[in-house]
Parts: structure tokens; sequence; C-alpha cells
């Protein structure tokens, strides 16, 4: 099995290369201890291409949500630098956008007030109205269209997810990045949530990565799967193309000739 | 409607009616009754039962008095005097009455005399006014001030007066303690500057604070035609009650979730916009519970305060009361101290809804 699948991926058309987009180099983290140095990523490499969707899974604890939010430039960087569109990053920004696990809606808003606020702060010149227009348009899109003006704490916790990425998009982000966005959520949820989330980011065609411990979830969302080793001293282990063509639905992934050997790829490296 | 005017009540502090208006609409009779039982019936009987040991103990400590009164005239003057003795305190005479714990009677009667007084000083106030109105109106053309009513306070004035002061210091604590509360909030390392300060200075009693404050004003005002009474007990007031909301304040500050700043971060918010978007809002339960103690602590010092200070509120009708030892003096500060006691009460039931309709959590609003 795992000779046909290196089969299929070598007889892989060569595709277009879009120019880099984000880029991790020599990357290090490390973590002061009581007892010396953690360390947790080391001499980490990756390049992401522009408009690609990425996924990183890896086990729990091996830093993937460290990588990510060190991405977000929401912690620091130990040694090595990471580049978004040629900048190197220094600290937090809107051209990040950060989905995080738990919806971190301000409760005292409601939802339109919640992507408002990033609005307001990436489109100052807009009038009033047009900014009202692309928070309504992103919320529409995530399928709360009747649910602008509630509080966020009336919401359910997948409807705030949802705001949360409407959120993020209306950011009008160079990379969105999604920090196991749909991990407290029930299966059903979850489902929903990704299709969501595929749909309008097959409109924007945004850089996306995306953290997850859920194999399925990732062939699902990406075009290549990243595969962590566990720490410390976590690097990238191995890497998978998913070739399944785009728009994605559920029913057609999972009906995939090769889904069940990437599936098993997959699988296999996260048991060694 | 009905569910809508349940969550008023609950807001403003009266749950306790929401079993009657059930019951009254018909809801769920069995268990309607045995909850308004619960919470509106239980309480009256405690009512009831208090005042029942207060009447048995007043009249305990009646009887006693009389005793000793009437073996000191034995004592003293002979059979003939205590006999003379008992029958003037049966008779209920003004002159030899028992001076001790009055009923519960005797404080209504307080209690009726203080409204009567109210009603002939605001009589005389109307009265007063009316005859000075022409003069007035003249002085006023000439640019003096008004001939004003300088006559004795009725109980009721006495309460404004302390409701002003209490206003007054509150005020003075939210202008003082917010802000510094979310200053030190911001920086760890103003907060363990502070600390120390604020965990000396947070015992001091209320006397001290007055005797500080009547320091510095004394000096700082020396026109006599300001009401320095009045400046010195609402500071004091002020300083003593600040401590619950600047320590709440930079707690709620220090302790907004990671996740907000993250958000604040990402969006690259202006110091300011972080702390009046995300840091006050987060932090606005925490503060509103500070304030609530700040209330009710400045009501509890107030008395003490202006029984000092020499300001004209209730803490001097307590104290003048008390100096004064006319018959129905002690009668007259028990209704004080009810009304000190249900005043604070409905200050702290105030906070209480204001506090419910801030906090975030709990969808009201």
């Amino acid at each position: 099995m795992q000779t046909q699948l290196q089969e299929v991926i070598s007889y892989m058309p060569e595709p277009v290369l879009s120019p880099e987009m984000l880029v991790c180099k020599d990357l290090r983290k490390v973590y002061p201890t009581p007892k010396g140095e953690y360390v947790v990523l080391d001499d980490l490499q990756l390049s992401i291409r522009q408009g690609e969707f990425v996924s990183i899974i890896g086990h729990s604890g091996c830093g993937k949500s460290t990588l990510l939010t060190m991405m977000a430039g929401l912690n620091e960087i130990s040694g090595g630098q990471i580049l978004v569109d040629d900048d190197v990053v220094r600290d937090a920004g809107p051209d990040r956008a950060v989905v995080f696990q738990s919806p971190s809606l301000l409760p005292w808003l409601t939802a339109l007030q919640n992507v408002m606020i990033g609005v307001k702060q990436v489109f100052p010149g807009a009038s009033r109205a047009e900014k009202e227009d692309i928070c309504k348009y992103y919320l529409d899109k995530v399928g709360l269209g009747n649910d602008f003006y509630k509080r966020a704490t009336d919401l359910s916790q997948g409807m705030q997810q949802r705001v949360g990425i409407a959120r993020a998009f209306a950011l009008k982000p160079k990379v969105l990045l999604l920090d196991e966005p749909f991990g407290m959520l029930d299966s059903l949820t979850r489902g929903e949530l990704q299709d969501v989330l595929l749909e309008i980011w097959q409109k924007e065609q945004i850089t996306a990565v995306a953290i997850t411990h859920d194999v399925d979830e990732s062939i699902f969302l990406a075009d290549r799967v990243i595969m962590m080793t566990s720490g410390p001293y976590a690097k990238i282990g191995d890497e998978l193309v998913i070739p399944i063509e785009r728009p994605r639905n559920r029913k057609d992934v999972l009906e995939h000739p090769d889904y069940y050997d990437y599936r098993g790829y997959l699988l296999n490296f996260l048991n060694h | 409607m009905k569910d809508k005017s349940i969550k008023m009540l609950k807001t403003i502090g009266l749950g306790f009616t929401e079993p009657l208006i059930r019951l009254f609409s018909g809801e769920e009779p069995a268990k309607n009754g045995k909850l308004f039982f619960k919470q509106a019936l239980l309480p009256l009987l405690s009512i009831f039962l208090f005042i029942a040991i207060w009447y048995a103990g007043a009249t305990a400590l009646y009887n006693s008095e009389a005793e000793v009164r009437i073996e000191k005239a034995r004592a003293e003057q002979g059979e003939e005097a205590a006999l003379a003795m008992r029958k003037c305190i049966e008779s209920g005479d003004v002159s030899c009455q028992p001076n001790t714990l009055p009923s519960p009677a005797q404080v209504y009667t307080a209690f009726k005399a203080l409204w009567q007084d109210h009603l002939s000083i605001s009589e005389k106030k109307a009265d007063f006014k009316a005859r000075v109105a022409d003069t007035n109106s003249e002085r006023e053309a000439q640019g003096l001030a008004p001939i004003t009513y300088t006559g004795r306070p009725s109980f009721l004035d006495q309460i404004g007066t302390s409701l002003k002061t209490v206003a007054a210091g509150f005020l003075l604590a939210v202008f003082i303690a917010v802000p510094i509360g979310i200053v030190i909030g911001l920086s760890a390392s103003l907060r363990t500057s502070f600390n120390w300060l604020i965990q000396i200075f947070k015992p001091v009693s209320p006397v001290v604070w007055l005797l500080l404050v009547f320091m510095i004003v004394k000096t700082v005002i020396t026109d006599p035609s300001i009401d320095k009474s009045f400046i010195i007990s609402s500071i004091s007031v002020g300083l003593c009650a600040m401590w619950a909301t600047l320590i709440n304040t930079s707690m709620g500050v220090s302790t907004v979730d990671k996740d907000y700043i993250n958000v604040a971060k990402v969006l690259k918010l202006s110091i300011g916009q972080n702390i009046f978007k995300i840091v006050l809002p987060a932090s606005l339960p925490l503060i509103f519970t500070g304030l609530r103690i700040t209330v009710s602590v400045a009501w509890m010092v107030l008395i003490a305060i202006e029984l000092l200070a020499q300001s004209p509120g209730l803490g001097s009708f307590v104290w003048e009361e008390f100096q004064n030892g006319a018959n129905d003096s002690n009668a007259k500060i028990i209704v004080a101290m009810f009304v000190i006691g249900i005043i604070g009460f409905l200050l702290d039931r105030i906070m209480l809804s204001v506090q419910n309709m801030m906090s975030f959590n709990k969808g009201i609003a």
C-alpha cells in the first residue's frame, strides 16, 4: 500500500507554484524551566505557498500550538525566524487572523460588534455602512444571517465559533491561522463548521494553516498535511500532499479511492 | 409579560415575590405556594419572633430597673418613698420612668413623634420662606445672599444630609479608586509596589482617617463660610470606603481573560482602545462588586464619622439624643438604628441591581 501511494504521489502532475507566503527558517522555541531549558521546537523548516491550505497534525504536547502562536506573533520566537509575505514576524497583527480553540468572543458585545471591532481596525477609512456590510457579509456566510444583534453569550458554542471564523475572514488577512478551531465542539457541529470554513476559504483563497489532532479533519481541509514529531526537539517529520480536487464535499472525499491510503499513512506516522 | 416582570423584579432584588406572581396567574399552585411560604412568610415570621424577643427583653429590663429604683428609694428615704416611687412608675409619669432598653411600642411612639416633629418643622420652614420671600427677592436684586432658615433640622433633614455625605464620599472613592485600580491593575510592578501601602492603609480605623482629613482640611480651607464638617466627613467616608473598589478593580483588570488580550493583540488595538473596549468591560463585574462593598462600608463608617465631625446627619442625631438623655431619647436612638439599617439595606439592593445589570455573564441588560 505504501509503495502504491508513493506512486500516486510521484505521478501527480507538477502544479503551478504560487509564491511563498509563510516561511519558517531554523525555527526554535525554548521554554526556561527550573531544571534548565526545555526545547520545544528545534531546527524547524516550513514553507507554505500562497493560497495553500496546510494542516499540521501531531500528538498533543508536540508543540504544534506553540508553532501556531509563534506564527501569530503571540508567542516569542527563541531562534530562527518566521516570514509572512517576506516580512519578518515580530508581533501580532491583523494580517495573520487567528481562530482560537475557544471562540474568544467579547461576551459584552453582539455578534456584529465582535466582527466590527476587527473590521474597524483594518478598514479605518471605510464608511460606517461599508464596514457594517463587510461584517454582515461574513456573518451571513457562516450562517448567522439572522443573529447579527444577538449577544455573544446568547449564542451556542458552535455559533460562537462561527462568529470567530467570520471575524477572522473579515480582517482580509494574508494568512489565516486556526488553532484546533473545532476541538471543543461535538462531532456533528464540527462537521458543519468544517463545511462552512471550506466554503468561505474556497471563495477567499487565503493561505491557511490549521492545527488539528483529527486525522480525518486534516485530510478533508488541507492540500498538504504536515506531520510533527513528538517533542522535545520537535520538528517536521513528514508531509503528505492531498491532491483531492476542490471544491470538496465530505461525501466525495470519503469515497475518494485514495482516502484510506492517506488516512493509513497519517495514522501510521502518528503511531510510530 | 409575566416572565419579563419577574426578570425585572429579580434584577432589583425582589425575587422573593416571584412565587406570588406565579401563584396569582394560577401556575403550579402547590409548588408556588410552598415557595412563597419559604421565601416570604418565613422571613416575616422571623421578624415577628425578633419583635417578641425584643418585647420580652425590654419588659424584663424595665421591671428590673424599676425594682432597683424602688429599692433605692426604700433604702434612702424609707418605706413611704418606696411606695410613692412604685405608684409613680406604675402611673407612667415621665419624671420617674426607668431609663433602659425601650420596648417596640415606645420605639413606634418615638417614630411617630419624630414624624410629627418633621411635619411641624417643614411647616415652619414653609412659613419662614413665605415671610422672607419679598425680602429675599429684594436682596437678590441687590446681589446679596438670600436669608435662609437656620432652625433645628428635622430627622428627615438629617437623613438627607447623611445620604448627601455618603453620595459625595462614594463619588470621591469611585474617582480615586477606579482610575488607580486600572493603572495598577495593568502593571504588575506597580501592583507590587503599591501593595504594601494598600495593605497598611486598608485596615486603618475610620476615626483615624477623620483626624487625618481634619488636619489637612483645617489648613487648606480657611474660609469660615465654607461648611467644613460636610467636606471633612465626606472625604473621610470616601477614604475609608475606597479600598474594596481599588483592590477589586486592580484584580479585575489584572485577571482579564488571556483570550481577550490575544484578540486585542491580533487586532493591534491601541492602548486606549484596549482599556476601553477590552479591559474595562471585561472587569466591570468585579469593579461593581467592589463598588457594592464600598457603598456598604461608606454607610457603615458614616455614622461614626458624622458623630465625631459634628456634621448634621444621622450620626450626630444619635449622639445628640444620647447626650440629651430625655425620656424618649433611647427610643429615638433605636428608631435611628432601624432607619440606618433599612437605608443601608436599600443602598445595597440598589448596588446589587446595578451590578446585575452590568454583569454580562448573566445576560441581563
